[in-house]
């Protein structure tokens, strides 16, 4: 079951059309969204046009959090499965996990400025975001550091450390006097965000999530076409 | 037209926020691409360069002719 799946992926990844599609649909949802954040949505009543940031900075923050928890359970999976595919899907998402995660931070900081007078703050979910793009780098500097299977157990103990950092960013605004003011937008409770600016944030965050499939797909290529240049020495 | 750029005086907040994102898309995407095209380039060499015998065995694995048929269509 699980070795089809990669072989769909294997297939998936390879192929330039999927490529296409997925590229074509961010430049569309990324051209929607960018229209509604810019021009449609209203501004905020307190923050005016500064709230606009709010469309690049929370789909980025998320995509984020969630590209690490992917590769965190992706390396509690190397673990129990031994299955070399978890690998290389964790080590492709990395790159994109960690450039959001700099946008977020950076987009963070610019909005902090006229809204909370400051470009930096040790605030628990700034601080707590800034030890996850820390955990970014040391993942991808494990890497570069080891060797193949070395770089994997290596890589995947600092992705399951760093995961013990997530409910911490999620939950810091509740536990601690934060300057974030809690979150809007929920899954379990009703969201108490006006649609008018919920649209162009969901936009935004379609974009982004297909930005991150795309260079996964492109850097998960490039890490077949690597085993499979090795394997041609083998022959 | 102007009441865009300036956005009530945060324009250059919001702009630079977008605009710093853009960048890092574009910037990514373009450092990704380099390395497909360089690791697509080295594989292409080495399977034209390889013995018949091994050429045969090597296109014998699926993944090598998926990469070989988009190689030869990106040259196109």
């Amino acid at each position: 079951m699980l070795n089809k799946i990669f072989e769909i992926l294997k297939i998936i990844s390879l192929s330039k059309l999927t490529r296409i599609i997925i590229f074509s649909l961010f430049v569309i949802f990324l051209t929607l969204g960018l229209f509604e954040s810019l021009l449609l949505s209203p501004e905020d009543y307190i923050q005016s046009d500064a709230v606009r940031i709010m469309y690049v900075h929370v789909p980025a923050a998320w995509i984020s959090l969630g590209i690490f928890s992917f590769i965190a359970f992706l390396s509690l999976g190397i673990f129990i499965f031994k299955n070399k595919n978890f690998v290389i899907i964790a080590k492709s998402f990395a790159p994109s996990g960690l450039v959001f995660n700099l946008i977020a931070l950076v987009t963070g900081s610019i909005w902090g400025k006229p809204t909370w007078g400051t470009w930096w703050a040790w605030d628990p979910r700034i601080t707590s975001m800034l030890v996850l793009f820390l955990f970014y780098i040391l993942y991808i500097a494990s890497w570069r550091l080891f060797e193949n299977d070395k770089a994997a157990k290596i890589s995947s103990l600092v992705a399951i450390t760093g995961f013990v950092n997530v409910p911490i960013i999620k939950f810091s605004v509740d536990w601690w006097a934060s300057l974030h003011q809690p979150s809007s937008v929920k899954i379990l409770s009703e969201t108490t965000i006006h649609s008018s600016m919920l649209t162009p944030l969901l936009l935004m965050t379609a974009a982004f999530a297909l930005f991150s499939v795309l260079i996964f797909l492109m850097k998960y290529n490039i890490e077949l076409i690597k085993i499979k240049t090795k394997g041609l020495d083998r022959l | 037209m102007i009441e865009l750029l300036l956005m009530n005086g945060y324009g250059l907040f919001v702009w630079s926020a977008f605009a710093f994102t853009l960048i890092n898309f574009f910037t990514l995407y373009i450092i990704i691409n380099r390395q497909l095209v360089k690791e697509n380039k080295k594989f292409e060499l080495k399977f034209n360069h390889l013995e018949k015998i091994k050429y045969k065995e090597a296109y014998k694995q699926r993944t090598n002719q998926v990469l070989v048929s988009s190689n030869a269509a990106q040259k196109i």
